[in-house]
């Protein structure tokens, strides 16, 4: 037997113990990509969450400009946190609608009374089913629709004050 | 004196609210009154992924999403749509992940492949060995 070859299954063995040490020390991503960017939304009709604002349905999206479908609910703390990003993208002429998802009405009213409302509609999914036909998995998340009703891009998480360039520039891109 | 301190701390904490206090979906736990198709149901949801509480099941964990995917699917499987279709319905808005019995694809046919071959390999040393030990013998 050649000389190096002795030497072989501890250089496998170091490689496995490589390979488990980089595993552990990298942070594991728990986020669930949707596989539904690129398809068209699905059909759903949903009612009108809050007073002010009209129910959200499929329709609603073919109006031929981008815009942005916000998942979100007034018992999740990062939705908090983000309604100040969404009153600025509103603000810069943005058009938002919003998904509560299992809401009740008044928790839902205290929560835009406290954040703004950014939304154009807003509508209520109280079983996630609009949620869950769309491949997401939690709140926040943010869809980019484009102006005939086909699902962009997916922003998982909430979207920080630095990232407003990369949200406009998404929408740009779907406005092509 | 310690379970007295342990008592009035419990007595004061606070729940963490990182979930909604919207009631449960209709069918999230109820069993369907058909036993035949309540354990067509209970089989597939044993093998769909909770999307929150990633190690669990959706027919283990107590997350409200995976309460409500309960609930979508009883209601599909009572309506009559079969277990396969429903999982490929999820797997195609989450991919392979969400099902507990994923296929061979371009990316991880190695690991379905490697076993076997591995025996094989296995099976041819252990032969040469034997014809070996036979010949010195």
């Amino acid at each position: 037997m050649r000389r190096w070859t002795l030497w072989l299954p501890l250089a496998l063995f170091a490689g496995f113990c490589a390979v488990v040490v980089v595993g552990l020390i990298v942070p594991k991503s728990t986020d669930i990509p949707s596989r539904m960017i690129g398809q068209p939304l699905p059909t759903f009709a949903l009612p009108a969450a809050v007073a002010a604002r009209p129910g959200l349905a499929t329709p609603d999206f073919n109006r031929g400009k981008p815009r942005l479908l916000n998942i979100f609910a007034s018992w999740c703390i990062p939705c908090a946190a983000e309604a100040p990003v969404l009153n600025d993208l509103a603000q810069r002429g943005v058009e938002i609608d919003g998904i509560a998802i299992r809401d009740h009405r008044a928790d839902l009213e205290t929560f835009l009374a406290q954040h703004g409302n950014p939304y154009a509609r807003l509508g209520a999914d109280d079983v996630s089913a609009v949620q869950l036909a769309i491949g997401s998995s939690g709140v926040p998340e943010t869809f980019v629709i484009d102006g005939h009703g086909v699902i962009r891009d997916q922003h998982i998480g909430d979207i920080r004050p630095e990232e407003i360039p990369l949200m406009l520039g998404k929408l740009r891109e779907a406005g092509r | 004196m310690r379970r007295l301190v342990l008592a009035i701390a419990l007595a004061l904490t606070v729940p963490a609210q990182a979930d909604d206090t919207m009631p449960a979906a209709p069918w999230a736990d109820r069993q369907l009154p058909d036993p035949a198709l309540e354990a067509k149901a209970q089989a597939l949801m044993e093998t769909i992924r909770c999307l929150v509480c990633q190690s669990q099941s959706i027919a283990d964990s107590n997350a409200s999403i995976a309460g409500d995917m309960r609930s979508q699917i009883r209601t599909r499987i009572a309506a009559g749509e079969s277990p396969g279709s429903i999982r490929t319905w999820l797997i195609a808005r989450y991919g392979d992940y969400v099902s507990y019995t994923p296929q061979p694809d371009a990316a991880t046919w190695p690991l379905f492949a490697g076993p076997p071959v591995l025996v094989v390999i296995a099976g041819a040393v252990i032969r040469g060995r034997m014809r070996r030990k036979r010949v010195a013998a």
